[in-house]
């Protein structure tokens, strides 16, 4: 369970002062899948950042599992972030001239994983995220949306208690987009595993459980989605697009 | 977290960084070798003029006529060295083990198909074992050559070689200023062939030079001259009295008061020795200031790349802490790549800069001197430079937190 209580987070520019995150309470419990929504510059990669233990709050309190994240010594928070986190960055972040496999082993190098179980744990995670053909890519002979599919392979190759992924499909077309979240859906059914993705589009956002809005560094609303979307079912236009004969490439498949 | 996966990371990191990794390793190289090649090079031109002068013997006083140069620029009038000067000093100074006169000249020797220049020197028997020559073949002159005036020579090892291409020179004729001699000595080669070599020398009777060579120039107001003394002292410790007494007798012979300019230089071994060695330790010195800015471009060339290369792997430490790496994993890593770039970049340094010694003595120009010292010295400053500046900036970042490093331009 990981728990916000009053979070507020400020960047100061000088005399200017920015409420990136201005009073977010919010409580996740294990194995919920949680999309957060809101405008661009409302603080959900910011608020990320914190729920994955990589920045800290200016003020208020975070815990994982009870435990306030302010209290832990940095070894504890380094393998809090090797063992139980998985973070999917808006920017990717991958290593420069290192191949796409060795880009989604780096985790295993720090969480104890054997060596010779590291390869083979990296080529299945890429496999799933359906890389199997580039593993020994450099990230700048990758497409973007490949570049965003290694770095969810990162995020998943420790099997992680907690996946957080800032716009885990902004750079995919739908196809795949749908596939990653036939993924997130499954680790969150099958695995238990908690599930929080930032993105803009509500109908991605429909396929959890819960979606929280941000608003201005403050929490608009946090609404439960009794029916969220499987997986591959078709976008709502999609099916206006298709009924109206529009020759677009999917449809031409 | 085992060592051996803390050294796999650093190497995975050097190897995905090849230009990055090869230029840092560049600039120690540049700096170890400049400072071996530049040390050695002038720790040998030491240890090679002292041990020439050195070979001359330690006992030895030196008079000469020579026109000599004094503390402040001016340049003191000679005062003519007279062969009557020698018999005064010869008769009057006490405590000489052995003295011996000479005037030198540059003449072209000649044999039947080749000429070269080299020093000719008329001497007396006792040349040869005041300033300790010794003889590989024939034998050396004697007193009753002089005194007939005999036109024989005892040649230099460099002589022998260049003019007679390894055949026996003994016995045969070598023109001096276009007068025949006969060889019947050659001189056992000193070893080195600095300034004071006698290698390049031709030994003549004094006597014989005087009469058939030197000519005119060997006369002042119909009086013989000479170039200089040799004096072997007694002991070394009466050098110093020898050097007075032989004074004296000079201010005497040429009616000189006591404050009056002596217009010779007097001089011994021991303070030849010192002086040089004052002028070898400023030639070390300015080598060594000179091997120092060499170091220290090597070490602004590694700072360099290190410090242009720092926001990148700012980030690289963001990323590794946010995936989950312990803060001494990554200065862990960052030590070994240092270490590892710094020993390389060390060893090629050594190679390169004994290299260039070696080839400097190869060429003969002067027998460069590598020691120990010196390749610690260079060796761990590099090193220093290469680890602070490798460290440093690793350490900053990984006191950042993950998502900071990340940001960090
Ligand atoms: N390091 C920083 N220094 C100053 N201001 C910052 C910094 N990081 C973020 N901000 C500000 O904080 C606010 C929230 O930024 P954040 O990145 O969380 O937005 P976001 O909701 O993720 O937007 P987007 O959808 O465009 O990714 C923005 O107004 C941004 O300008
Ligand atoms: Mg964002």
């Amino acid at each position: 369970m990981i728990e916000a209580k009053a979070i507020t987070k400020i960047y100061k520019l000088g005399d200017d002062e920015v409420h990136a995150l201005d009073g977010v309470s919010l409580k996740i419990n294990d194995g919920e899948m949680v999309a957060i929504m809101g405008p661009s510059g409302s603080g959900k990669s910011t608020l990320m950042a914190i729920l994955g233990c990589l920045d800290t709050p200016t003020s208020g309190e975070y815990l994982v599992d009870d435990q306030p994240a302010a209290g832990l010594k940095e070894s504890q928070l380094a393998s809090l972030r090797a063992h139980k986190i998985g973070f999917v960055f808006q920017q990717f972040n991958l290593l420069p001239r290192t191949s796409a496999l060795e880009n989604v082993m780096l985790p295993l190098t720090y969480d104890g994983t054997k060596i010779k179980d590291r390869i083979t744990r990296a080529e299945e995670a890429l496999e799933t995220v359906g890389l199997k053909d580039r593993m020994k890519h450099h990230p700048n002979q990758l497409s973007g949306g490949q570049q965003q599919r290694v770095a969810i392979a990162r995020a998943l190759v420790n099997d992680p208690a907690i996946l957080l992924a800032d716009e885990p499909t902004g750079n995919l077309d739908s196809k795949t987009g749908a596939e990653i979240m036939a993924l997130f859906q499954t680790l969150h059914c099958s695995k238990k595993q908690t599930v929080v993705y930032v993105t803009h589009d509500s109908f991605i956002a429909r396929h959890t459980n819960r979606i929280i809005t941000l608003m201005d560094g403050k929490v608009l609303r946090d609404e439960i989605n009794k029916n969220p979307i499987k997986a591959g079912t078709p976008r709502p236009d999609e099916l206006i697009t298709n009924s109206n004969g529009n020759h677009g490439a999917e449809v031409l498949q | 977290m085992s060592i051996l996966n803390n050294i796999r990371i650093a190497l995975r990191a050097l190897k995905a960084n090849k230009l990055r990794s090869s230029l840092t390793v560049l600039g120690i190289v540049i700096g170890v070798a400049a400072v071996v090649a530049l040390l050695s090079i002038g720790k040998g031109a030491t240890q090679g003029i002292t041990s020439q002068v050195e070979g001359m013997g330690t006992n030895l006083v030196t008079v000469s006529s020579s026109r000599m140069f004094r503390p402040g620029g001016v340049t003191s009038s000679s005062a003519t060295l007279l062969y009557s000067d020698y018999e005064a000093i010869a008769a009057k100074v006490d405590n000489i083990a052995g003295i011996a006169p000479y005037y030198q000249t540059q003449e072209s020797v000649a044999t039947s198909n080749r000429t070269s220049t080299y020093s000719v020197i008329g001497i007396t028997p006792s040349y040869e074992s005041v300033t300790l020559q010794s003889i590989d073949l024939g034998r050396f002159l004697t007193s009753s050559d002089g005194l007939t005036k005999k036109r024989v020579a005892v040649i230099g090892a460099t002589v022998s070689s260049d003019l007679f291409q390894g055949l026996n020179p003994i016995g045969r004729t070598i023109k001096i200023n276009n007068v025949d001699f006969e060889v019947v000595g050659v001189l056992a080669s000193k070893g080195t062939s600095g300034f004071m070599s006698g290698d390049s020398n031709v030994l003549i009777p004094l006597e014989t030079g005087y009469a058939k060579v030197f000519g005119m120039r060997a006369r002042s107001n119909s009086k013989y001259t000479l170039s200089g003394i040799s004096i072997s002292a007694a002991t070394a410790e009466s050098t110093d009295t020898v050097i007075s007494q032989v004074e004296t007798v000079l201010r005497s012979q040429h009616g000189l008061g006591l404050n009056d300019d002596l217009g010779f230089s007097v001089s011994s071994q021991a303070q030849m020795l010192s002086s040089l060695s004052s002028i070898t330790s400023t030639l070390t010195a300015l080598l060594g200031a000179i091997a120092g800015i060499s170091l220290l471009v090597g070490g602004i060339g590694i700072m360099n790349i290190t410090l242009v290369s720092v926001t990148e792997r700012t980030r690289e430490i963001g990323l590794r802490k946010a995936v989950g790496a312990p803060r001494k994993a990554i200065l862990f890593q960052f030590l070994v790549e240092t270490v590892t770039l710094s020993l390389i970049g060390g060893v090629l340094g050594i190679a390169l800069g004994s290299a260039i010694a070696g080839i400097v003595t190869f060429l003969g120009l002067i027998t460069a001197s590598i020691t120990l010292d010196v390749l610690v010295l260079s060796f761990t400053f590099s090193a220093l430079i290469g680890l602070f500046f490798g460290i440093y900036p690793a350490w900053q970042a990984s006191k950042l937190n993950p998502i900071e490093a990340l940001r960090y331009e």
